[in-house]
């Protein structure tokens, strides 16, 4: 027993840090990129994706005796979208404001790669508790990375913390906080990072730092492996690989 | 939908809202695939056609969603039809062109859950645009795709030979370099109403 809870707490901390989704794995770069202008954009896709993670873990790894393993692909698909749709209605329904900011990468979080990912590498193959650990743990670990990412752009680029904290508060009750809506800091912010090109810099540098502090640490360095990286490299990424050396 | 209009939406679409410089949409295939021009602009080709059937065959079934007030569905579905769909092209391009499919068929099955497929569809329908339109606007986000890649992969070939510090090889130099390209194209911001407005 003693040992089980061991191995969930590593589980569980192995998302936060060392095998961080979006710092060491590199995965979901396209929702990183696009939803980290603003703290409250952030934490709210942070979230809508770890509900998502937790729950497809969840429903993946008590069916993976069942799913034959030749569709698997599809029909993690199908149990992603469900889910995906399911928080999509939610948002419109209790937090319109976020669901606006986040626009089409809402749904887009069906073709987020940490969940596909996830469910390849880990619920596939391990009971249902440890998997929804898993899937808290990286959901955790995007959410944090984002946040971070977040933090710098925003103060920099739009010169506040928290703007629009409303957004996301209004789901407990009018004026929570007494109405906090983020402060303004910097009066003359550099617009650039707030722009897509700051998207690039602040993860490119990010990436840097977190290989910085790996390198000491004597672990391996986060590389994107061209395909390597993606999901679905178990059904094709061989080939593109193969196809290159061909050439080479 | 004059001729006016049509070229306006396919310059938008290229130049100042970029599908991957702008919008931040398909940024694995563009950081994954862009070592090298000729798989850059294999995936670039691939893409662009995927883009256009699905536009093609989801606009459709967009509308019988819509009849029938199921248009929550539209995530669930729109991802199925399209796996499905790239499945299927594939296996026709095996059986009876093969040439195509030696020259885009690898590239096919990583582009199902590409978010700049499913993220094209779903913009179309909220910019609420016409069949054609939709075709229209595409066509131009696939072409911008190709330009995004195309340009990166050059920038990348001169980046495996520069002098750059330890901690920055890597990732972290080609997305220091991808911010560079974006600020470029930060400078046609503002061109096509400059055109046509």
């Amino acid at each position: 027993m003693a040992k089980e809870k061991c191995s969930l707490k590593k589980e569980f901390t192995k998302g936060l840090i060392k095998e961080n989704p979006v710092l060491r794995l590199v995965l979901g770069t396209c929702p990183t990129l696009a939803t980290s202008t603003s703290m409250v954009n952030a934490i709210g896709m942070g979230i809508a994706a770890t509900i998502v993670l937790v729950c497809s873990n969840i429903v993946i790894s008590a069916l993976r005796k069942i799913i034959p393993d030749k569709v698997r692909i599809p029909a993690y698909v199908v149990i992603i979208a469900s889910f995906v749709t399911l928080v999509q209605m939610l948002v419109k329904a209790f937090v319109p404001a976020l669901d606006v900011a986040l626009g089409v990468f809402l749904p887009l979080i069906v073709v987020n790669c940490i969940i596909l990912g996830r469910a390849e590498a880990f619920a596939n193959k391990n009971p249902v508790i440890a998997s929804a650990v898993d899937g808290l743990g990286m959901g955790i670990g995007f959410t944090a990375a984002l946040f971070c990412m977040a933090t710098v752009r925003e103060f920099l680029g739009n010169g506040s913390l928290f703007t629009d904290a409303q957004n996301l508060l209004s789901v407990f009750g009018d004026n929570v906080l007494g109405g906090f809506n983020g402060v303004t800091i910097l009066n003359t912010p550099m617009t650039l990072f707030i722009l897509p090109a700051g998207g690039f810099f602040v993860f490119g540098v990010l990436i840097a730092i977190s290989n910085a502090i790996s390198e000491k640490k004597k672990l391996p360095k986060a590389e994107l492996h061209g395909c390597e990286s993606c999901p679905l490299a178990a059904t094709c990424s061989k080939v593109v690989s193969r196809e290159e050396d061909k050439k080479i | 939908m004059t001729a006016a209009q049509i070229f306006s939406v396919i310059l938008t679409a290229i130049l100042t809202e970029n599908f991957v410089l702008c919008k931040f949409l398909g940024i694995c295939p563009f950081l994954g695939v862009s070592k090298k021009v000729d798989t850059a602009l294999g995936m670039s080709v691939a893409v662009i056609f995927v883009m256009l059937i699905s536009t093609a065959v989801t606009y459709p079934i967009n509308t019988v969603l819509v009849k029938y007030d199921l248009a929550y569905l539209q995530t669930i579905v729109f991802i199925l039809i399209i796996a499905a769909l790239v499945q299927l092209v594939e296996i026709v391009l095996k059986k009876y062109i093969k040439s195509l499919y030696n020259a885009l068929g690898i590239y096919l099955p990583l582009i199902t859950t590409n978010c700049a497929v499913l993220g094209v569809v779903l913009l179309n329908l909220d910019e609420g645009y016409s069949f054609g339109m939709s075709l229209v606007n595409s066509l131009g986000a696939g072409i911008g795709f190709m330009v995004a890649m195309l340009i990166f992969a050059g920038v990348r070939s001169r980046l495996e030979t520069a002098d750059i510090p330890e901690c920055l090889k890597g990732l972290p130099s080609t997305l220091i370099a991808a911010s560079l390209t974006s600020v470029s194209f930060l400078g046609f911001s503002g061109v096509v109403d400059g055109i046509f407005g």
